[in-house]
């Protein structure tokens, strides 16, 4: 039987609390950097999914969410290189539904069923675009999940699954829109989620022939605690033992991947045998039953969903997201000269020199060392940790990161490059200083999303 | 190999004014150098029989041929980085020594002062993938700088004011310049306090951004005595240009510039120099940043590996020290019109060997060098030249 293989978890280091000025809740959330968006988050999530394992033995990877960074242009692709996964995958973009994490398990579930594929990657990430204020804002939060399906290894199998499809305009938003729009709540609530979810979920109950007290733990998607908490009561869960932590005022409403988000969650505390309920909501909505195997007992540890709460900052002040990405102005790139060095950008592959064994960044032709030509094997610097050598702070550079830190980073294994660094304070910039690589959305410009590795104070 | 020692000589030199020259183009600069060498060798425009232009920003020989209007010569344009002017001197002694010119110029010019912003704005250069960090010139010498302090345990304040006591030097020596852009001493507290460009960089541990040319005529060391009796004879060359080398080896330490170990170590066998400290009787640098300067001393040999703060606080590099460095104030003062500052930097020799250099001067100077050093750490482009006087 098909199921979860592992899994993998982001969460912005940077939350709003209540030391953030401008915030004024009780409650924290996650936000993006201003050079973070969905699709950094899914490859920071698909990273965590995929360290330690067979990069090649995985035959597609989903890119789930509903802010792609591109209208035309699959983000998959771009996840799927950063990851460095092989090239012989199915890749697929699962957008504009709030179910669309809980939809691209669906099809790597029957590609896994059908023969198709033995190993499919989901990543799913979103940052709800909520207007500043409004309840969409304040109770989401930016995040990610991956998780690994395949049928070897299983941590989690897929016991049975139900879908309801619901044409309602509850929440939407248009091509060009800056923010979510929705009808009144209590329309939205009383036709919508709280009568189409429970559907979907008694519906796989009747389908498995389970009543809601075989549930060990019911992960679910929620507007926000009032009506994540009536949906327990309306499936008859007891919401002290049986339901996730739905973490909000941690972690928030992370839109698409907010259900497969407290899915991981789940796992983390699950023991072999659990029965876990996913449900997701959005145009329908999608139940799942999952079964926990023994093999979670040597699985891990991950960065997960646990981790990455606790390793936190809290913003100063709000900030406007809008003017934070004007950091993120300068030139277009060459398309041509970018492609040609794909690897060393999207991959961050170095070249290690077969003859002096010498780790050089970007690849060359010839080693700078030995003059040996053209005889490298392929070095992957994206997951390596590394050390600042040395740095420079320039507060000449405009931008939303003043001052820019600039860093040389020597990774461990060797070989060096020179990055700008990001998530980090002024005090963390300084010689010897541990980093990690966090891919990041370097520039905009020309309906370009130029994406590249910046170094990160070491988070875990 | 033949060694390009006594066989050329520099017998005329020119300098312009250098600074914002908002009323002076490429042309009227570069009038302003090459007329004034052409006077102070006895020489017409219409004697030159090739000329090398050194600019970043200008292409082609060309630019030189439309400012002095010379009459379909040979005319090469010269780029290497901040090495530019010093190639160019470079490539047309190396003509004058294979016999194919009698009489040549070499002039650099760049004006920087059009690009409607107060710093270097670059070549531009190829379209690229745009991931690369933008990294502007003060930032490239903070790696250095900030790797240094690490290195020898210099504290942010202790470090700050070595750096200071450089950049004072050098304004102490433009300030008796009136050629320089800046002429007008500093303090150490000003330096320290200066607004920070690139930490631990301030204003004052930067050169400034100037328009200027300068220019030379050469001729054999046969010929000179012709034109005039103080004329001064080419010692050494040394050039070397890196190719990424301090990037791709992570053992590269940031704290040293091969480039300039590489290119003073040709130089300095060329002029038969065994002991730098003892026989070099002033040095105009790059001290494109303070803390350049502070490795360029040891890097030529001039302080021990590690000790430039002795030396520095010892005064060793002032005017009445051991080794006076950059007596005419440096690129600190001159600001750095890229094509322009090697030859520059040859005038203040010219000039200090002639005994010619005013309240500047210092006492007999026999022997003088140049270093300029183009690209940032980890890839530089270095070039040296060494001049004497005859015998």
């Amino acid at each position: 039987m098909a199921g979860i293989t592992s899994y993998g978890a982001y969460i912005p280091r940077y939350r709003l609390g209540k030391e953030t000025a401008g915030w004024g809740l009780p409650v924290e959330k996650p936000v993006c950097n201003f050079d973070e968006d969905s699709l950094t988050m899914a490859v920071a999530a698909g990273m965590d999914c995929i360290e330690g394992l067979d990069r090649n033995a995985v035959d597609g990877l989903f890119f789930a969410t509903t802010t792609s960074p591109y209208i035309e242009k699959q983000g998959a692709s771009i996840v799927a290189a950063a990851v460095d996964l092989g090239r012989n995958i199915v890749t697929n973009d699962v957008t504009n539904s709030l179910r669309a994490g809980t939809l691209a398990m669906r099809s790597a579930l029957d590609a896994i069923a059908a023969g198709s594929a033995k190993q499919v990657m989901v990543t799913v990430a979103d940052c709800r675009m909520g207007a500043p204020g409004t309840e969409v804002d304040q109770a989401s939060g930016d995040g990610a999940g991956a998780l690994l399906f395949g049928d070897k290894g299983v941590i989690a199998n897929v016991v049975g699954s139900y879908s309801v499809s619901d044409e309602m305009l509850d929440v939407w938003r248009a091509a060009g829109d800056a923010n979510v729009r929705t009808w009144e709540d209590r329309f939205v609530l009383e036709t919508g989620y709280l009568k189409i979810l429970p559907e979907a979920v008694s519906g796989l109950m009747n389908k498995l022939n389970i009543s809601p007290k075989d549930i060990t733990k019911a992960a679910y998607y929620g507007p926000n605690p009032r009506r994540h908490g009536e949906i327990a009561r309306r499936l008859g869960l007891d919401p002290q033992t049986q339901v996730q932590d739905p973490l909000f005022g941690q972690m928030g409403n992370t839109g698409a991947a907010y259900s497969i988000m407290l899915l991981i969650a789940a796992l983390e505390e699950a023991k072999a045998g659990d029965k876990i309920l996913l449900a997701s909501y959005g145009d329908g909505a999608d139940a799942y039953l999952l079964e926990v195997t023994k093999e979670i007992e040597k699985f891990g540890p991950k960065r997960g969903i646990k981790r990455n709460l606790e390793t936190k900052r809290i913003r100063k002040s709000v900030g406007v997201k809008g003017a934070a990405m004007q950091g993120l102005d300068g030139s277009p790139p060459s398309v041509s000269a970018r492609w040609r060095q794909r690897e060393s950008i999207d991959r961050l592959h170095g070249a290690k020199c077969l003859s002096c064994g010498l780790v050089q960044y970007p690849p060359q032709r010839v080693c700078s060392k030995c003059h040996t030509k053209d005889q490298w094997e392929t070095v992957r610097l994206s997951d390596k940790k590394g050390k600042i050598f040395t740095f420079s702070l320039d507060y000449l550079v405009p931008g939303a990161d003043r001052p820019l830190a600039i860093t040389i980073i020597d990774f461990e294994g060797g070989g060096r490059g020179l990055f700008m660094m990001t998530d980090r304070e002024i005090e963390d910039v300084q010689c010897e200083a541990p980093v990690e690589m966090s891919f990041r959305k370097l520039r905009s410009s020309g309906g370009v999303h130029n994406y590249y590795w910046k170094p990160i104070p070491v988070r875990f | 190999m033949e060694s390009i020692k006594d066989r050329v000589a520099i017998v005329g030199m020119g300098c312009s004014k250098f600074g914002e020259r908002w009323d002076t183009g490429t042309d009227d600069l570069l009038v302003e150098s090459c007329y004034e060498a052409f006077e102070d060798a006895g020489i017409e425009s219409k004697d030159i029989q090739a000329a090398w232009i050194g600019t970043q920003n200008q292409m082609s020989g060309q630019v030189l041929a439309q400012a002095i209007k010379t009459e379909y010569i040979p005319i090469t344009r010269i780029e290497n980085f901040c090495a530019t002017a010093t190639d160019a001197m470079m490539n047309a002694c190396f003509a004058v020594a294979a016999g194919i010119y009698d009489l040549v110029l070499v002039a650099g010019v760049e004006k920087l002062k059009d690009s409607g912003v107060g710093f270097l704005t670059g070549g531009g250069g190829q379209p690229s993938a745009q991931v690369t960090a933008p990294v502007p010139p003060p930032a490239q010498f903070a790696l250095a700088a900030n790797r240094y302090f690490y290195r020898y345990g210099l504290s942010y304040e202790e470090g700050k004011r070595l750096l200071a006591m450089i950049s004072v030097k050098n304004h102490h020596n433009g300030s008796l310049n009136p050629k320089a852009h800046f002429q007008r001493e500093i303090t150490i507290e000003q330096a320290i306090n200066a607004p920070i460009q690139a930490y631990p960089l301030g204003l004052y541990d930067c050169c400034g951004v100037s328009d200027g040319s300068a220019a030379a005529i050469i001729t054999t060391e046969e010929n000179a005595k012709n034109f005039r009796d103080d004329y001064i004879l080419v010692k050494g060359f040394g050039l070397a240009v890196a190719g990424g080398q301090g990037m791709l080896r992570d053992y590269y330490d940031f704290t040293h510039f091969d480039e300039t170990r590489h290119a003073s170590r040709v130089a300095y066998q060329s002029a038969g120099i065994t002991n730098p400290r003892e026989e070099v009787d002033l040095a105009i640098v790059h001290d494109c940043f303070s803390i350049t300067e502070l490795i360029i001393y040891e890097d030529m040999q001039w302080s021990k590996e590690g000790g430039a703060r002795e030396d520095i606080e010892s005064g060793f590099f002032t005017l009445e020290g051991g080794l006076p460095v950059n007596t005419d104030g440096g690129l600190k003062c001159f600001g750095h019109p890229i094509g322009a500052s090697g030859l520059r930097m040859i005038y203040e020799v010219y000039k200090q060997l002639q005994g010619k250099a005013d309240q500047r001067q210092i006492k007999n100077p026999r022997l003088g060098l140049t270093h300029n050093l183009g690209g940032a750490p980890g890839s530089f482009t270095c070039a040296v030249s060494i001049w004497g006087c005859r015998d």
